[in-house]
């Protein structure tokens, strides 16, 4: 039987490999990716902790979290899609319109 | 009746509101035909109104809660009683005849709609104001009404005389106003109601109630009365705020005759008749009433005496006459007052709706030197106007004789004070005589002096001009006649000959004289012989072009007077010292150097800068770099952990 801690170093792990992609790339696919590894780190540890509280709350959220991914890919790959259009590539330094 | 009465108000209103919102597309130059016949109508109604009341139906009833905010309670409502009825006729009456008189007379301007909207929403205001049956309605009315003779006044608002006279009008109102509005609102701080029947119901309990002011106890219901009193020294043009009315006949003729001389004016007197149980019960207010009211009367009839405008002769006798009402209100006879007020508006109408005639004639000249043999070529005019003036000469049997009789025999019966004021306006009759018969003789009689080309273009006026001239004609003979001294009545065998102080006294009393029957037909005497003197030294020294009156100017003594009189006692120079300069003084020195510059300015500038300096620097840090905003988001998160976690 693998313990919770177990669980828990995983997601942990997972989460941070996501937060240093998501800090460090510049390249919008891979910060997207980046994205779905910490929301994937989330749900890891709240199915564990379902699991081993007997609650299944945690595992039903697990669920939406998986719905709000599916959403934000939607929308982020529609990002992804007018980036490459107007700027020939999917480097988001290149995207500095928002500046104030 | 049901509720019938409404109309009378509410017509003209409607009137207003078609004209204002379609006269300049639509309507245009047939104005006319939707202000009068509404007009009309509303003067049909008030007449069987009045058939009502005098059938004994008074009408006293709220229609509609106006404001309701804790015990303030204020409703709209309508009080007609005989008091109201006498108003009625003379309002609704008045302003008929003017409106048809304004056909001719405005005709062809460009602003004839708008004349005719503003003329409708006096005549609403107006009959709001007697209407009412609390004293907030009454103040709406008050206000309102001002609001129009500001219009009315400003009519020729591209003319900086007119446009400066209606300014005029309307800030030494608000002197008076203010006054008016304090004295409403100690009435619902002592009664806690605004309604009439319950205020005056309550006054007799509050004899002998002080109030402390600046550290001085004042009787409460004698500063009530005076508060209130202000108010009718503004609209009513008494010394001393009476500076506005001469200046008021910027406007044209038919508004002078309407709101300047029959209407608005009297809306002073009006209140004061309508609020007797409060000033019954303050002996000094009423003393001041009567003083200011025959001081006024005597002042500005000696200013009328060397006017040469047309129109401003006739203004300062107004301002006379509505001393006389005061004074008759202010010794107690309040019906005396009403029966005057009701008389002169239609002599005194007559007599400005004449001066328009005449106006029309000479192509707007008004100057009474200019004019003179003007009676061949407008007799209708000359006759009528002639009539007006033996009716405020007070010529027995004109209209102007009984009620101005009346007034001056109550003053007699009263006391000492009453003896002096007595002098006072029978001196003032004199004068009102000579000054009103020096128009006639110096207009109508003698050469014409004015230029051949005015000579040319003399012409009688129009008919819907010279028809209201001779109703009212008619108005300033027959009107009197309700109100026939006791004595005369019997004399000639007439039975209730003083119908129209009986019909008055259920609302505001009759004064019981203890003067003798030798004293009142000395009274009578006298006021027929100032009233002979007064006419035949206007015929004697106005005859051939007036120049007699010139010879007496020669004497160094009486051209010094002539020339106080002629700048009207420096009244307006005053004014001028100790109140506009200073007012403008501080204007310029005080609110706009330092209010405005300084402290607004500095507020109203210095946030919106501050606020834009402060965002220059915060626009840094929206770099529009995904990769920064996810740093800051990484960091906002370790922030929220190392809280959640201290904790």
């Amino acid at each position: 039987m693998v313990g919770l801690n177990a669980y828990m170093w995983l997601s942990l792990a997972v989460f941070t490999i996501g937060m240093i992609g998501f800090l460090t790339r510049r390249n919008i696919i891979v910060i997207f990716m980046s994205i779905e590894l910490m929301l994937n780190a989330v749900n890891i540890n709240l199915v564990a902790l379902s699991h081993f509280i007997e609650d299944l709350n945690g595992q039903v959220l697990a669920f939406f979290v998986i719905a709000v991914a599916a959403a934000e890919a939607a929308i982020g790959l529609a990002i992804l899609i007018a980036l490459s259009r107007t700027k020939a590539g999917c480097h988001v330094d290149e995207a500095t319109e928002m500046k104030g | 009746m049901g509720k019938t009465y409404l109309l009378i108000p509410f017509l003209p209103l409607l009137g207003f509101f078609i004209n204002i919102l379609f006269g300049r597309e639509y309507i245009r130059d047939k104005a006319h035909w939707v202000s009068v016949p509404l007009v009309g109508g509303s003067l049909a109604v008030a007449i069987l109104t009045i058939a009502e009341v005098i059938g004994g139906r008074t009408i006293n009833e709220d229609l509609y809660s106006w404001i309701v905010s804790g015990d303030f309670k204020v409703s709209v409502g309508f009080l007609v009683d005989q008091l109201t009825a006498v108003m009625l006729l003379v309002v609704a009456g008045v302003s008929f005849l003017v409106h048809v008189y304004s056909i001719g007379y405005m005709h062809g301007d460009e602003g004839y709609y708008r004349f005719f909207a503003y003329l409708n929403l006096f005549t609403f205001s107006m009959l709001m104001l007697i209407m009412s049956n609390n004293f907030l309605q009454l103040y709406f009315g008050w206000e309102a009404v001002g609001l129009c003779s500001y219009f009315l006044i400003g009519y020729f608002f591209k003319k900086k005389s007119a446009a400066d006279a209606g300014k005029k009008a309307f800030i030494v109102n608000r002197f008076g106003d203010f006054g008016f509005g304090l004295g409403v609102i100690v009435i619902f701080l002592t009664f806690g109601t605004l309604h009439y029947q319950p205020v005056f119901g309550a006054v007799k309990g509050i004899v002998g109630n002080t109030v402390l002011i600046f550290g001085h106890e004042f009787d409460l219901i004698t500063v009530i009365a005076l508060l209130l009193f202000c108010g009718a020294v503004g609209k009513s043009a008494q010394l001393p705020l009476h500076v506005w009315l001469p200046d008021a006949m910027e406007g044209p003729t038919p508004v002078s005759a309407l709101i300047h001389a029959a209407t608005m004016v009297t809306a002073g007197v009006f209140m004061v008749a309508r609020c007797n149980p409060i000033f019954n019960l303050s002996p000094f207010a009423m003393d001041v009433v009567a003083v200011v009211g025959a001081v006024t009367a005597l002042f500005a009839a000696t200013i009328g005496l060397v006017q040469n405008d047309i129109k401003r002769i006739i203004a300062y006798s107004t301002c006379s006459q509505l001393g006389y009402m005061f004074l008759a209100c202010g010794v107690g006879a309040y019906s005396a007052g009403i029966f005057h007020l009701y008389t002169h508006g239609f002599f005194k109408a007559l007599l400005f709706l004449g001066a328009g005639s005449v106006m029309h004639a000479m192509s707007g000249e008004l100057d009474i030197w200019k004019m003179g043999g003007l009676k061949k070529h407008l007799p209708i005019t000359y006759w009528t106007m002639l009539l007006a003036s033996l009716s405020i000469a007070g010529v027995p049997g004109f209209a102007g004789f009984f009620s101005k009789d009346e007034i001056l025999w109550q003053t007699f019966q009263r006391g000492e004070l009453g003896k002096v004021l007595y002098v006072m306006a029978t001196l003032t009759a004199l004068l009102t005589a000579f000054y009103s018969f020096r128009i006639v003789m110096l207009a109508f009689h003698g050469k014409f002096r004015g230029t051949h080309e005015q000579e040319h273009h003399l012409h009688e006026s129009p008919t819907a001009m010279t028809v209201p001239l001779m109703v009212l004609a008619v108005g300033a003979i027959i009107t009197g006649w309700v109100g026939i001294p006791q004595l005369i009545g019997d004399a000639i065998g007439l039975t209730h000959s003083t119908w129209f102080f009986e019909f008055l006294t259920p609302v505001v009393g009759h004064p019981h004289g203890e003067g003798t029957h030798a004293q009142e037909v000395m009274v009578i005497l006298v006021s027929i012989l100032v009233g002979v003197i007064g006419i035949a030294g206007a015929l004697y020294f106005y005859a051939r072009q007036g120049e007699r009156a010139d010879k007496l100017l020669e004497n160094p003594a009486l051209s010094s007077v002539h020339r106080v009189l002629w700048n009207k006692y420096y009244v307006d120079e005053l004014y001028d010292r100790i109140i506009i300069r200073p007012t403008m003084w501080v204007a310029a020195r005080v609110v706009q150097n330092f209010t405005d510059t300084r402290i607004i300015e500095f507020i109203v500038n210095g946030v919106p800068a501050a606020i834009g300096r402060l965002s220059e620097r915060m626009r840094a840090l929206q770099s529009g770099l995904l990769s920064n905003y996810a740093v800051a988001m990484v960091i906002g998160l370790f922030l929220i952990i190392v809280l959640l976690s201290v904790r």
